[in-house]
């Protein structure tokens, strides 16, 4: 470089002498690697739809949702996926009806309630109750949770594997993520709505309940519906304690299989590659991809639009 | 005049009325949070007291067994897990941070594929862990054709944990100041001069905190290893990336499946090995987290 050049225009200096393709390769490994979570969602699909295809052009639409009874690995084979998706709704529900009231209260406590001190204690134990495995839960359901319902409430007439355990526990598991979402919306939530309340004689009572879980209320819906995607697409738990037979029915006390129960079973067994039980593996498979995507796009939406409000 | 003769305090006018139910309020809202915090208790109480009988050394230098549950051991799923977790590390942190880094450091969010790329990797969070290990099989070991190996296991598991070491990776970077950035580049750094030197540093015990957690759910993670052939009996431990394996949580679960008592016991005693191991990972990441935590 000469001297007169730069004198000549004296803002090009500033400006950048040379292109650094070293940071333009940079830039391009970095995307790779984001673009690495589009190629995993395009894998998913991809191992979904061509067995979910070929599976129902030899079992119709209408025998799938038109019947009732459900043994693809029975001979002869049924293929009436009802039972496993009222298993899998009646687990859900079970799970949503535990933490919902309990994963908000808590949130509550923890926002508008708790010293600093008690938080700093009380956050990391929920971290750690998220942390448990599942197939622990699912070993505490079968083990100990059972026998003792069976004991309290020997009315009840559980089986030893049943959808009331097993949904109790669920629901413990997703707890924290009712608890630590909620909670996050809540703090969100600007002190000036809490003053004002106060300001017009609202007790700390009626300042949480009708001012900030209000104003919280599409980060809560956003938590409980991701919870509750989390509690449908659950796996070791249900298959541990709430079994694998598929029997129509809408007893809690009953065993029975849900969606992902029954992918664990068949695919943890034998089906070989090709077999009508290996494709309904991917059949059952595509159907809850389908259900837990939407609920968490939904999730994902209404938080998007929280965070519109308060920034 | 009466009315102006009485002053009440801002305390008193706002509990006016209501003190016993807001008593109850707080104490159902305390106890919701304590009967969480008690069931975590009984959980480990009970395991313990199930499993001690067996928490001795067969457990880890024996091998696996559905016939002897007083000699059986779990040895070859604590090396199948050592196996995938290390190479789960070996690909999914350096992968994901660099995502992440991407998001906040050159991603333009009003692009429409930048958009894409977030909403996938919320999605992808949420995506149920059984559906990880259908994309594992379908795709990795059988079209890739892998098989049912380690390689398999560990690709599935990184696939799955990518999501959650994105996200707490963000959540460092952009704590990190952004004046912080512009100091750097104000005295003639580039931007990955600047990226290197000063926001990666800065950033690294929060990465390092999700990191650790990322990898203590991949330890814990059973379903999709049900789908990759690892629920047989595997009696020996992996001799490298192309062996047959099985890992922790699926010994677990297969004692479980076992109807004599005693595989029961044997499950215990696993469990309370996995979730030491959990645990100290967890308090690692804690205590990363308060020990470095920089308030800017």
């Amino acid at each position: 470089m000469s001297a007169p050049a730069n004198a000549a225009a004296p803002g090009k200096s500033l400006a950048r002498s040379r292109p650094r393709y070293g940071e333009y390769l940079i830039k391009a490994i970095l995307l790779i690697a984001a673009l690495v979570s589009i190629a995993t969602t395009v894998g998913i699909v991809t191992a979904l739809v061509e067995p979910t295809i070929e599976f129902f052009s030899e079992v119709s639409l209408g025998q799938f949702f038109g019947s009732t009874t459900w043994g693809p690995l029975f001979n002869p084979p049924a293929f009436g996926v009802w039972p496993i998706i009222v298993a899998t709704l009646e687990i859900t529900l079970i799970a949503i009806i535990v933490a919902v009231p309990l994963g908000l209260a808590a949130a509550i406590f923890l926002s508008e309630y708790a010293t600093p001190r008690v938080r700093r204690i009380c956050k990391p134990i929920l971290e750690v109750l998220a942390g448990v495995p599942t197939v622990v839960f699912g070993f505490f359901a079968l083990t100990f949770v059972t026998p003792l319902l069976k004991d309290w409430f020997p009315f009840l007439e559980l089986e030893s594997k049943n959808a009331l355990s097993a949904g109790l526990l669920v629901g413990v598991m997703i707890i924290p993520i009712v608890a630590s979402l909620s909670e996050d919306a809540m703090t969100a939530v600007p002190n000036g709505l809490r003053e004002g309340s106060f300001a017009l004689g609202a007790s700390k009572m009626i300042t949480s309940v009708r001012v900030v879980v209000p104003a919280a209320f599409s980060g809560i819906v956003a938590a409980v519906i991701l919870a509750i995607s989390r509690a449908a697409g659950e796996t070791m738990i249900v298959a541990i304690a709430g079994g694998f037979k598929s029997v129509f029915t809408l007893n809690p006390a009953d065993e029975m299989a849900t969606m992902a129960a029954f992918i664990a079973q068949a695919g943890s067994g034998d089906a070989s590659v090709g077999s009508i039980p290996y494709k309904t593996i991917f059949a059952v498979g595509s159907l809850l991809f389908i259900m837990t995507f939407a609920m968490n796009y939904v999730s994902a939406r209404m938080v998007q639009k929280y965070r519109e409000v308060y920034e | 005049m009466a009315v102006l003769s009485t002053p009440k305090s801002a305390v008193q006018l706002a509990s006016k009325g209501r003190p016993l139910k807001e008593h109850l309020f707080r104490i159902a809202l305390l106890s919701s949070l304590a009967i969480a915090l008690i069931f975590l208790g009984m959980l480990l109480i009970y395991t313990l007291e199930e499993g001690w009988g067996r928490l001795n050394p067969m457990l880890w230098e024996n091998m696996p067994s559905i016939r002897r549950p007083e000699t059986a051991g779990i040895q070859s799923g604590i090396f199948g897990t050592l196996w995938i977790i290390s190479l789960t590390a070996l690909m999914a942190l350096p992968t994901g941070i660099l995502a992440a880094i991407y998001l906040e450091e050159y991603a333009d969010r009003g692009r429409w594929y930048n958009k894409i790329i977030e909403l996938n990797i919320s999605n992808l969070a949420a995506v149920p862990s059984i559906v990880y290990g259908i994309l594992g099989l379908g795709i990795i070991a059988r079209w890739l054709q892998f098989g049912f190996t380690v390689m398999t296991g560990a690709i599935t598991i990184s696939l799955l944990v990518l999501p959650i070491v994105i996200i707490s990776a963000r959540e460092a970077i952009r704590a990190v100041p952004p004046s912080i950035r512009e100091g750097s580049l104000a005295l003639g750094a580039t931007q990955w001069q600047t990226i290197w030197r000063q926001v990666l540093p800065a950033s690294i015990p929060g990465i390092a905190t999700g990191s650790i957690l990322a990898l203590s759910r991949a330890i814990g993670e059973a379903a999709p290893f049900l789908m990759l052939g690892a629920a047989t009996l595997v009696r020996f431990n992996p001799e490298g990336v192309w062996s047959s394996f099985t890992v922790l949580p699926l010994q677990i679960y297969n004692f479980i499946s076992q109807s004599r008592e005693e595989f029961h016991v044997l499950a215990a005693a696993a469990i309370v090995v996995l979730l030491a191991i959990l645990l100290v990972m967890n308090s690692v990441a804690i205590w990363l987290r308060n020990r470095y935590q920089k308030r800017w």
